[in-house]
């Protein structure tokens, strides 16, 4: 276990990000230089205005197109986070978000929120949608817990099960929620799709004050669960309180998940494909990979988003996008995979 | 100066898997650096008080105490370093090393944050080099086989450095020579360095030939024990497991060997 290889590779995703973020920023209809955007932070976190260039520049850097591409990479993290943690606890490579039923539970929470305005209730969409999203998930959560709870030591297949069926009858109903929608249900389905569409800073923060937390609540745990991966049994004679870090754990990621869906919608294979592929890189060792994963599946995010916004002539849902993209390439390793197995 | 040799004392201990009971009033006394058998047919309770001696299930009657106190009353990461476990089976999730594996064991002296100190990597490459898996260090374990696997197992309960060894019929995986060879580091380390052995074994001659005592379970009771000098005769064969068997010995008070009768 050489910790300096892995540190420099962190090291490198996270210049990665950095660069992603001033190049994506300087991308779009209006084209920005990467100099120019850098020009603009600085003199933004100086407190200076920006001189010499296009007075519109520092306009679209700071609330038009900053806001985006930091909350499509915070959500990217957070889902490359939760879905890192899923699979670590249920011990299966091919867990996310969506096998507990967690991202629906958040999904008919936020639709739900929508189609209030149905019945005469007006609430503020920014405020609204993350608190039903919200208490979508941990209700499905705590369904998926209560479904598998006469085995109390949360074993993986139960509570995959369980999840299982918790996010099917979600699903039939977000399908009646759509049927009930009428005219809002262009809205529903877009938004359903995933879309980083007109975030603001106040989706930074919330999505911030969530994930970054979250991230050092789970590194905090990092060895314990990689001492998890031996089993429920032998970790708990190593010293690990298996049941209790495992219901933490679980309510840390959903948390997560939670806001995550809230501010874009459901956006798939992020927290599939990037804790699979840099465990393929880097090994399971969770307290490098749960950091590896955050900053990779930013970027991941990032640039779907950048790709949708910037170079296609019409703006598709990144959520299609990611799954278009993300389904065959999985697939692709899967069966890598199954192969090196079986020869 | 007096030490208390008595590590685990079980009265009237009782336990039940929802409505099934599967030990009833079972009253032992364990002591330090011995080398216990446990024996008994399948579905006799071994497993479960293996279970209930690491601290794995609340009993539903009885107390359970080590080092005179309670079981309950001790912390995972306490009992961690006090008791070690190689169970009967073992799934890895991800693919791990063999290296990283045996110094999972190390995990509860390891401070939360901290790096693996010289005394945590010296007792890593011990365990490895006892259980002759060194040249195996660098292998993901999904690549290992079965007794293999079992000798990484068993080195990590060795790491883990604990007064109490608990086996659960940890070498039905091996070929021959490797249950000897573990079969005699375990004899080693008991009469060496104090250290106490329970195991669950499912072949009687190695639990005679390396056992002090044995325990003999049927249906969830302790049927009989003693050392095994005294305790195997063919009326114990037959009354606990329904064979037929005749018991040599080699001297007055030697190991018994037995031979069982097929036909």
């Amino acid at each position: 276990m050489t910790i300096s290889r892995p540190l420099l590779f962190i090291v490198l995703l996270f210049l990665f990000l950095c660069a992603a973020i001033v190049l994506a920023t300087g991308m779009g209809f209006l084209k920005i230089a990467p100099l120019e955007v850098i020009q603009i932070l600085w003199a933004q976190l100086a407190g200076q205005e920006a001189n010499g260039m296009d007075p519109t520049f520092p306009f679209v850097v700071m609330e038009v197109r900053l806001p985006r591409i930091l909350t499509a990479a915070l959500v990217g993290g957070g889902l490359a986070v939760a879905g890192a943690v899923f699979q670590a606890i249920l011990l299966n490579p091919l867990a996310d978000p969506y096998t507990l039923g967690i991202s629906s539970g958040a999904a008919f929470g936020a639709s739900l929120a929508i189609i209030l305005t149905l019945f005469g209730i007006t609430v503020p969409a920014w405020f609204s949608i993350p608190i039903f999203a919200f208490f979508g998930a941990m209700g499905t959560l705590i369904g998926v817990f209560s479904l598998a709870a006469p085995d109390n030591r949360l074993s993986s297949n139960t509570l995959i099960l369980s999840g299982v069926i918790v996010a099917a009858i979600l699903s039939a109903g977000i399908g009646f929620i759509k049927y009930l929608a009428d005219e809002q249900v262009s809205i529903i389905i877009f938004w359903l799709m995933g879309s980083f569409v007109g975030r603001t800073w106040t989706d930074v923060l919330s999505t911030t004050a969530v994930v970054l937390p979250g991230l050092l609540f789970v590194l905090y745990f990092a060895r314990d669960l990689n001492i998890m991966a031996l089993g429920e049994r032998t970790a708990d004679t190593l010293g690990v309180e298996t049941a209790r870090v495992k219901k933490m754990l679980l309510l840390c990621a959903s948390l997560i998940t939670a806001i995550c869906v809230s501010v874009s919608g459901i956006i798939g294979f992020v927290g599939l494909i990037i804790p699979h592929l840099l465990r393929m890189i880097l090994g399971p060792d969770n307290r490098v990979l749960l950091p590896a994963c955050f900053l990779g599946g930013g970027i991941l995010l990032l640039g779907a988003d950048t790709i949708t916004r910037a170079w296609l002539p019409s703006e598709i849902p990144i959520g299609v996008l990611t799954s278009l993209i993300g389904g065959p390439f999985f697939c692709y390793i899967f069966r890598k995979k199954q192969l090196a197995l079986s020869s | 100066m007096n030490i208390d040799p008595l590590l685990f004392q079980l009265s009237e201990v009782s336990f039940a898997y929802r409505n099934t009971k599967v030990l009833e009033g079972i009253d032992l006394q364990l002591d330090k650096g011995r080398f216990y058998g446990l024996i008994g047919a399948n579905g006799s309770g071994k497993s479960t008080l293996i279970e209930l001696l690491m601290g794995m299930h609340k009993t539903v009657t009885g107390d359970i105490l080590y080092k005179n106190k309670l079981m309950e009353s001790y912390s995972r990461q306490e009992l961690a370093t006090q008791l070690a476990l190689v169970p009967q089976n073992f799934t890895m999730g991800f693919e791990y090393q063999v290296r990283d594996v045996v110094l999972m064991g190390r995990h509860p002296h390891i401070p939360r944050f901290s790096s693996p100190s010289t005394p945590d990597l010296q007792a890593v490459d011990e365990a490895m080099q006892t259980m002759d898996i060194t040249h195996l260090q660098s292998r993901p374990v999904s690549a290992l086989s079965g007794g293999e696997l079992q000798r990484v197992v068993m080195a990590r309960a060795l790491a883990q450095e604990t007064e109490v060894l608990i086996l659960d019929e940890a070498t039905s995986n091996l070929d021959i020579h490797h249950t000897i060879a573990i079969m005699q580091v375990m004899r080693k380390r008991v009469d060496k360095q104090g250290l106490t052995v329970i195991a669950a074994i499912h072949d009687l001659n190695l639990a005679a030939a390396f056992c002090d005592e044995c325990l003999v379970l049927r249906d969830g009771q302790i049927f009989d024990h003693g050392p095994v000098e005294e305790l195997f005769t063919s009326e114990l064969l037959h009354a606990a497991f329904e064979v037929e068997a005749t018991i040599q010995r080699q001297g007055d008070h030697g190991r018994p060997q037995i031979q069982f009768r097929y036909q």
